[in-house]
């Protein structure tokens, strides 16, 4: 029995290759060295040093998001674990599945408020599905692959595994088919469709006149892209999607109607709203989508198909639910739904299209950031890897890029984490290597986790990075514009740094854009360019997002364009 | 009871371990919920617990939480039982100060309410009573005029009428669900 013994740090590394990881991504620290000294021995797994571990947490959520894979992190203790805190959120936000490991201290410091000892189990818990303190070396196998199991079926999400140092150096045995036996009672993510609930949606979606699908983040976790256009061709009916939902339905296509909500297209908010009927697929009825909950939908009935049953009622009534995963939801649903033509219904959405075009791009001597997006569409054929912060560059990039075919869409939804943009296209880059991955950076979140262009650099990765730059937190001025009598406080930066300057100090090359005649000619250049490129569009200093529906309002309270 | 607060009885089945009641009462926490009793015990399956919420919140958070409770990985199962067919009971210490002359007395009451006498001293007896929360409730306001001087009580614990069991690890999506379930004042008013 003795030569079966491994250290646990060796159980680490071979269970995350069984579980397939070939990428992860941490920086060392006192109590995960064990680990970090075990991984030269397992050339299978690359590590990717980033300079933050709330970088390498986004960085393994873009991977995660470009693969639909499990993204890995690694973090020692204390202050590493804690800085991981908002990437679990923003992955616990939009079902991104991430398994983070930490180091702890070791077993009989526990309690004793050592150095770099923090309770990452009981910090993260409203962070992350399952999180687990892994006392013994001999656990280490099965809690790897349960938290793998668990970071990845049912509706995903972030686990977490802590060990203490102490745990890594401890001999154990580990046997894969014995360790990877999972003993959930109590974790039922498969559900079993009930036959009832697709008969009752499909009876509804039927006898509509004016269906509209809501499709959101679902689609793409449940890899049913191809389902759900089946069944909008099939029955005609026009697609809305959230702001996660954006590349799960190709936007050339006749019924793609875009994306309702606070700043979607005012067509997108009218026709969900002229609807008798909403089949929200894999959404979760977001405030920035539903707003006032109780005017929400008021001329539609609403069908609800999603995996998690917490989510059914939870903010809108639904009068048909249908509970399990889309893909296979679908499956069963799309052959029993009617040939249709909806014809009557679909010249009114068109109507709305034509009467509330909502993407025009104001006249402008200077620079605007719908430009830039705008042009960035059509120069890489709607079909790049496109990563945002979240702000107006966020909800230009979502307004303006033309996502089709093949296009993959990364942003923090649910969270909204300034600063996502620069480590998350770490990920995504890595996980899609021969894609183009474009960043649409604000001025502001790039500053956040500008750090991370140490990590491009080393590792040479292509990535685009386009800061929409206006010295100004843009949505801050909008909202103290709007909603704060125009007091503008603490939204202007005076101390930006020469982003150009800044990108060559990194050893990646900089491009600035002060004019819309050499908007083109630069973004040929970041495309053609063999590595990493900032691009520093320096825009307008004051616009607007339009359109925009208010918190808490509805479609009543639309504001399509500024007042002049 | 206060406006807007709904109550609801939940039971679950749950492992027994470390960090399973900081899960659940960290749901409760952030959700805004509050946690109006609470009762834990082995349950009739090794390693595993049952325990009995009594909770109380806004509708639209109480409603939901059953669901929300299903979701940790540590519950086997949660069960939203307000609207079943169940028994509930409660049980109670009560402490109350009697010197010689009154002990007859609060003895003869003691028998209406089928109360036992758990400890008696010189100057004061102690009472065990199971029962519902109103008898419980009445039992204490009768016995204010002696002078009560502790109450302990367990909070409820409930189970369904039958053969039913909650917590049947039958690995499909089971009762507690409940579609009927619905929010109807959702206030949009606190989004930002």
């Amino acid at each position: 029995m003795k030569e079966n013994l491994i250290k646990g740090s060796e159980i680490v590394c071979k269970a995350l290759i069984k579980e397939g990881v070939d990428t992860v991504f941490g920086i060392p620290g006192g109590a995960i060295l064990p680990l970090y000294g075990t991984l030269n021995k397992f050339p299978e797994i690359k590590h990717i040093l980033t300079r933050h571990e709330q970088g390498a947490c986004h960085a393994a959520d873009g991977y995660s998001r470009t693969t639909g894979r499990v993204g890995v992190a690694f973090a020692t203790s204390g202050p590493g674990a804690t800085n991981l805190i908002t990437g679990m959120a923003t992955a616990m936000m939009d079902s991104v599945p991430l398994v983070a490991i930490t180091g702890q201290v070791g077993r009989p410091a526990i309690g004793t408020d050592a150095f770099q000892e923090t309770d990452i189990t009981g910090a993260t818990l409203p962070v992350t599905k399952h999180n687990y303190l892994v006392m013994k070396a001999s656990e280490i196998g099965s809690v790897i692959h349960e938290a793998f199991h668990i970071a990845r079926t049912g509706r995903p999400g972030p686990v977490l595994i802590d060990i203490p140092k102490d745990v890594f150096d401890e001999l154990a045995e580990y046997d894969f088919s014995k360790d990877s036996k999972i003993n959930l009672p109590g974790y039922n993510p498969y559900l079993k469709i009930d036959q009832s609930q697709i008969e009752n949606s499909v009876k509804l979606i039927n006898e509509a006149k004016k269906p509209i699908i809501l499709a959101g983040h679902g689609v793409i976790i449940s890899k049913a892209q191809k389902k759900l256009l089946d069944l909008a061709e099939k029955a005609q009916i026009p697609v809305v999607t959230t702001l996660l939902g954006i590349s799960a339905f190709p936007e050339d296509h006749i019924l793609s109607t875009g994306f309702p909500g606070m700043h979607g297209m005012a067509y997108a908010s009218i026709a969900l709203d002229e609807a008798d009927l909403i089949i929200a697929i894999g959404s979760r009825f977001d405030d920035r989508i539903v707003g006032n909950a109780k005017r929400f939908g008021k001329n539609s009935k609403k069908i609800h198909i999603d995996i998690d049953p917490a989510e059914i009622n939870k903010t809108v009534k639904i009068d048909a639910p249908v509970l399990g995963d889309i893909n296979e939801v679908l499956e069963l649903l799309n052959p029993k739904v009617d040939s249709q033509t909806h014809t009557e219904w679909l010249r009114e959405v068109e109507h709305f299209k034509s009467e509330h075009p909502s993407l025009m791009i104001p006249e402008s001597e200077s620079l605007l950031g719908q430009q830039v997006i705008k042009t960035l569409s059509d120069l890489t054929d709607g079909s790049a890897v496109v990563c945002t912060g979240v702000g107006q560059h966020q909800m230009w990039a979502a307004q303006h890029y033309s996502f089709k075919k093949n296009s993959i869409w990364l942003s923090s939804g649910g969270l909204g984490t300034m600063g996502y943009e620069v480590p998350s296209a770490i990920g995504a880059q890595i996980g899609a290597p021969d894609k183009t991955v474009w960043s649409i950076c604000g001025d502001g979140g790039f500053q956040m986790t500008v750090g991370e262009l140490a990590t491009v650099a080393e590792n040479n990765l292509p990535i685009k990075y386009a800061i929409l730059n206006n010295n100004h937190l843009g949505m801050i001025t909008q909202w103290q514009d709007m909603f704060y009598n125009g007091q503008n406080m603490h939204e202007t930066y005076t101390g930006n740094p020469d982003f150009v300057k800044l990108a060559e100090a990194y050893g990646i090359k900089g491009i600035r854009v002060e004019k819309q005649d050499d908007l083109e000619r630069a973004i040929i250049e970041a495309n053609n360019h063999d590595g990493p490129v900032v691009v520093d569009f320096v825009i307008e200093k004051v616009d607007y997002v339009f359109p925009m529906i208010p918190a808490g309002g509805s479609v009543d309270q639309l504001i399509e364009e500024e007042k002049k | 009871m206060s406006e807007g607060i709904h109550r609801r009885t939940i039971v679950a089945l749950v492992h027994d371990k470390p960090g399973v009641l900081a899960r659940i009462s960290g749901l409760f926490r952030r959700r805004g919920v509050n946690i109006e009793s609470l009762a834990v015990g082995h349950s009739e399956q090794m390693s595993f617990s049952r325990m009995t919420f009594v909770v109380g919140g806004a509708e639209n958070s109480v409603k939901n939480i059953s669901s929300q409770l299903n979701k940790l990985i540590d519950v086997v199962e949660a069960s939203d039982i307000s609207e079943k067919n169940i028994v509930w009971r409660e049980l109670a210490l009560i402490k109350v100060k009697c010197n010689e002359s009154q002990r007859v007395e609060i003895l003869e009451l003691s028998k209406v309410f089928r109360v036992n006498v758990v400890d008696v001293g010189i100057n004061n007896i102690t009472f065990e009573l199971a029962g519902g929360k109103s008898k419980i409730d009445s039992f204490i306001e009768l016995l204010d005029q002696f002078g009560v001087i502790e109450v302990m009580r367990t909070g409820r614990i409930a189970t369904l009428r039958g053969a039913t069991k909650i917590g049947i690890n039958d690995g499909e999506f089971s009762e507690s669900y409940n579609s009927d379930i619905y929010i109807a004042d959702k206030d949009a008013s606190g989004s930002v």
